[in-house]
């Protein structure tokens, strides 16, 4: 392979560009509350768009990394010599090689190594790097390291993590969890403790138990981990990569790097979807750590394979439940326990527990609970942030939990979770008390009341149309064994940091004049990742400040943090905060007004001043000045933190607490059909209701919940990471073994949104993009039982589990 | 080895490529067209979509020197010679189809063959051609609405 140091004259090196965008047709304001269209989607559609795997510079060379072929076991010995000896290759390096006396790295424990010292705790763990001039060079180079490895015993599930002889994955914890769990493959454990569920349990008429099974699932953001490292005269570096939060990146990266933070300057790069799998570090420190070796810009870009390594996946888990009702409907008490398999690094684990246990009975009334969840060390591969992120696991076992319970007492599954579905000033199983609108009975109506897609839709007057039926286009069957089933299912999730986290986001925003008209910038870190954060931030300035104008700056380092593209949380947070700087931009605009203009007109100290249409105004629609002339000469920026309201910990012992900032509800109906002889099954349609408290991109908000969605259909019927379990190593990394929705598995989603306003929230929203994630799955797991008359207590549901071969 | 073949209409040439290089790669990497995406590089996400004498193919299953001399169409040529956007790139602006974008170029190569073949598809047409393409975002309605819209505006325009 011969190296290119340059290409085309028509590449010049990318990196993300400001995104300015006006109103679309001059009529409309542009702001919130209306369906504006994404200010980089034009960029998106002619290819434009930088993504970090497209970052190109010149005499830049590839990075490639090598990970461990087995699960557990001690490293005797690495031989790079030959490696390093490959024509091309610029520097193979090993823990032997990291510059600082940091060595780890972990977004709440810093137990994950840069590159692995003595030991390989899970398949696919980074062990070695290679640059060199061409990615095929760097990866026979990396096929030339010998890796000398002696084999460990593993430890897979809760009985052989716990077990009396079980190896310890981390044999000298001192994290800040490890002195109040039971075991030390236990990362983190919370009991939730209220009311007294034995004795609750003594007044029940029913009692209903379940075991349950949660498949690994992966996040399957197409764009793959990738980035582009680049060696600055001052000794420090630029990162340009796709992430979920530049600023935790950069706390984790700069210490390792031996560089003060000021040094490591990042620049969010084009993401191409997270879904939680950019929360942690993938090829950031890698990829600094070749460009400050070589002296030269390194890029790094996973395939699939590595891809399916290089980042943590949701937490595989098995559910414990106890459900007691009365005669007429009424939830005694509820018992659980939730097993997370955290893997072989703590990752968001402790956090995935926290809201596991505090959501872990539902939307629903329980005075008398006795809750524990908890996640193990083991060998498997990591596993941390995803969509949901420990609700997911949960909903789906309460929620096949209130369909058996409603079958036992001889009630309909929506009168009966209706009957006990929480409401505003219901006191979840924390303490906390719901303190803005929940909805859930009347999402449940909505899905509800819905007429059903027809039956057979499948036959035509030309004959049966199989892309409508199961097993479509391998034309499996012509309705012969098919049979329609209809499930519901609901859920709550938390938005926002949640337990006493500190949890702010800080937007900078300028407003003068440019070429004779008013423009706004909005300046802030906040991966935008396919959300549409972008369009909401322009939306909220064209309210706030009465502009059409707005430019969006590419996220970096250089502006305060704006926390996580996760949780729900950016439309609230960095929404909130671009609302809340803009509010204070607006009051010093009006300062200058007033100074310029002051004395020509009463109002200018009389009344409520507003910024509209590139105006002021006063509350009354009289116009005082264009904004123009008040700004002319002149430009007012400012940069401010918001936070939202704070919370507390879960007591360790009891799991009381105000540990939740705001909830979120959604809840599906599932219409699928199954071909019950090949047990192949075609979801119909996936409807939805969802209060999204204000909806400020009403088209964005309906693509988040249609995606949301299709996501929780994935990991009922495809979608599972299989783990050998002897040797705890991963047999389906790629998108062949894994499969995801496709357009054909897709069914159609109508979406009914409801807006609630949270008095507490920026302009009364919701965070929405997680709660659809959660009812999906068991709804289309209640419709398969009913199709089928199964029980089907572990998802994703495969051929076999319905075929019984 | 060098290849030769013409991209969007132009003519392009690449030296001391190896062998063992795909087309998308040298499309990325080599010419300076990293508008089609390498999601998997398995030929199982449709996101590297091109068309190879008006085929569409998944040009990262492709070899480079399988290219040589043949006429390749990505995502970059589908906008006019003006810059404007075309029906199908529009639409999918338009109607929301684009989240994180990675799934689109792929989608719009795929999609514009589709209409060119089948000005008035079906919804059944629409999700079988473009049943190669995943997309992890948008749940695919708002890209069913964008092909919809596409067909609508082209059969307006005829």
């Amino acid at each position: 392979m011969t190296a290119h140091r340059t290409r085309a004259a028509t590449a010049p090196g990318r990196t993300p560009t400001s995104l300015t965008q006006g109103t679309q047709d001059g009529l409309t304001k542009g702001g919130i509350g209306e369906s504006t269209l994404r200010p980089d989607g034009i960029l998106k559609v002619t290819g434009e768009f930088a993504y970090s795997s497209d970052l190109w510079h010149e005499d830049m060379l590839w990075g490639y990394t090598l990970r461990s072929t087995v699960a557990h076991a001690r490293i005797a010995s690495i031989d790079t010599a030959e490696a390093l000896a490959t024509s091309g290759v610029y520097a193979v390096l090993t823990y032997d090689d990291l510059p600082t006396e940091v060595k780890h790295y972990g977004l709440e424990i810093r137990d994950t190594p840069v590159l692995a010292h003595g030991k390989v705790r899970h398949h696919g763990e980074p062990v070695a790097l290679v640059a060199a001039d061409h990615p095929e060079t760097a990866r026979r180079a990396a096929a030339k390291i010998r890796v000398v490895y002696e084999e460990l015993p593993i430890v897979t599930d809760e009985a052989s993590a716990t077990g009396p002889d079980a190896v310890l994955v981390h044999e000298h914890r001192d994290d800040h969890h490890s002195g109040h769990v039971p075991h030390p493959n236990i990362v983190h454990r919370q009991p939730i403790v209220r009311g007294d569920a034995a004795a609750a349990a003594a007044r029940a008429d029913v009692i209903v138990t379940g075991d349950y099974v949660f498949g690994m699932q992966d996040q399957a953001f197409l764009g793959p981990e990738s980035g582009l490292a680049v060696p600055a005269e001052d000794g420090g570096v630029d990162l340009y990569v796709a992430t979920q939060w530049l600023h935790s990146d950069l706390r984790q990266i700069a210490p390792v790097l031996g560089l003060p933070e000021k040094k490591v300057r990042m620049t969010l790069s084009g993401v191409g979807g997270a879904f939680g799998g950019r929360e942690d570090l993938s090829m950031q420190i890698h990829g600094c750590l070749l460009a400050l070796r070589t002296g030269k810009p390194v890029k790094i870009v996973y395939n699939r394979f590595e891809s399916f390594f290089g980042h943590v996946h949701r937490h595989p888990a098995r559910l414990h439940y106890e459900h007691g009702a009365t005669r007429d409907g009424r939830l005694t008490h509820v018992k659980c326990r939730i097993v997370l398999d955290g893997g072989a690094y703590a990752s968001a684990s402790p956090a995935v527990v926290g809201n596991a246990a505090s959501l872990s009975i539902g939307p629903y009334v329980v005075e008398d609970v006795d809750i524990e969840a908890v996640a193990l060390y083991t060998n498997n591969p990591p596993c941390g942030a995803m969509r949901g992120f420990g609700a997911v696991q949960a909903c789906f076992a309460y929620e096949a939990q209130m369909d058996k319970v409603a079958a036992e007492l001889g009630l309909d599954p929506v009168e009966f979770r209706q009957i006990n579905a929480m409401e505003q000033g219901t006191v979840m199983p924390t303490g906390q008390v719901v303190d803005s609108p929940a909805p859930v009975a009347e999402l449940l109506r909505r899905v509800k009341s819905r007429p059903l897609p027809p039956e057979r839709q499948w036959e035509t007057t030309e004959g049966a149309d199989v892309r409508a039926l199961p097993g479509g286009l391998s034309n499996t069957t012509h309705g012969e064994g098919v049979v329609r089933g209809v499930g519901y299912a609901v859920g709550i999730k938390n938005v926002g940091f949640s337990e006493g986290f500190d949890d702010y986001s800080t937007a900078r925003v300028r407003m003068e004049v440019i070429n004779g008209e008013p423009v706004a910038t909005v300046h802030t870190a906040m991966a935008e990742v396919g959300q549409g954060g972008v369009t909401v931030h322009a939306q909220i300035a064209r309210s706030e400040l009465g502009v059409t104008q707005v430019t969006i700056q590419p996220a970096d380092t250089q502006v305060g943090s704006a926390g996580s593209t996760s949780a729900s949380r950016q439309t609230y947070m960095t929404g909130g905060a671009v609302k809340n700087t803009c509010e204070a931009v607006r009051e010093k605009v009006l300062d200058i007004g007033r100074r310029k203009f002051g004395t020509y007109h009463p109002a200018w100290a009389t009344a409520e001043l507003l910024l509209e249409a590139g105006k002021v105004v006063t509350d009354g629609g009289e116009a005082l000045a264009d904004l123009a002339d008040v700004l002319e000469g002149e430009a007012v920026e400012l940069e401010l933190e918001f936070r939202h309201r704070p919370t507390q910990a879960f007591d360790l012992r009891t799991g009381q607490g105000n540990g939740h900032v705001q909830y979120s509800f959604a809840a599906h109906r599932a219409v699928v059909e199954v071909d019950t002889e090949l047990g192949l099954v075609k979801v119909v349609e996936l409807a939805c209701a969802q209060d999204v408290g204000k909806a400020l991109n009403p088209l964005s908000v309906v693509g988040q919940i249609q995606g949301g969605t299709t996501q929780g259909l994935g990991v009922a019927v495809m979608e599972e990471i299989i783990v050998d379990p002897v040797t705890a190593k991963v047999r389906n990394p790629s998108f062949t073994d894994y499969l995801i929705p496709t357009i054909l598995d897709t069914p159609t989603i109508p979406v009914d949104v409801l807006e609630l306003a949270d008095e507490h929230a920026p302009y009364g929203l919701r965070g929405i993009g997680e709660a659809p994630t959660l009812s999906s799955t068991p709804a289309v797991l209640a419709a398969i039982r009913q199709a089928t008359g199964l029980e089907l207590n572990r998802t994703p549901v495969r051929p076999e589990h319905l075929t019984g071969s | 080895m060098r290849v030769t073949f013409t991209v969007n209409g132009r003519r392009q040439e690449a030296d001391d490529v190896w062998e063992g290089e795909s087309l998308l790669y040298v499309l990325r990497e080599r010419m300076g067209l990293p508008g089609s995406k390498n999601a998997c590089e398995q030929g199982e996400c449709g996101s590297c979509t091109v068309r190879l004498d008006g085929v569409p193919v998944c040009s990262c299953l492709v070899a480079a020197g399988q290219a040589e001399g043949r006429e390749v169409v990505t995502v970059e040529g589908l906008a006019g010679e003006d810059g404007r956007l075309s029906t199908v790139q529009q639409a999918f602006v338009d109607a929301g189809a684009v989240q994180c974008g990675f799934c689109t170029p792929g989608l719009l190569v795929a999609a514009d063959e589709l209409l060119e073949r089948n000005p008035e598809p079906t919804d059944g047409d629409i999700r079988e051609a473009l049943s190669g393409n995943l997309c992890r975002c948008t749940g695919y309605e708002k890209i069913l609405d964008a092909v919809r819209l596409a067909a609508a505006r082209t059969g307006e325009a005829v």
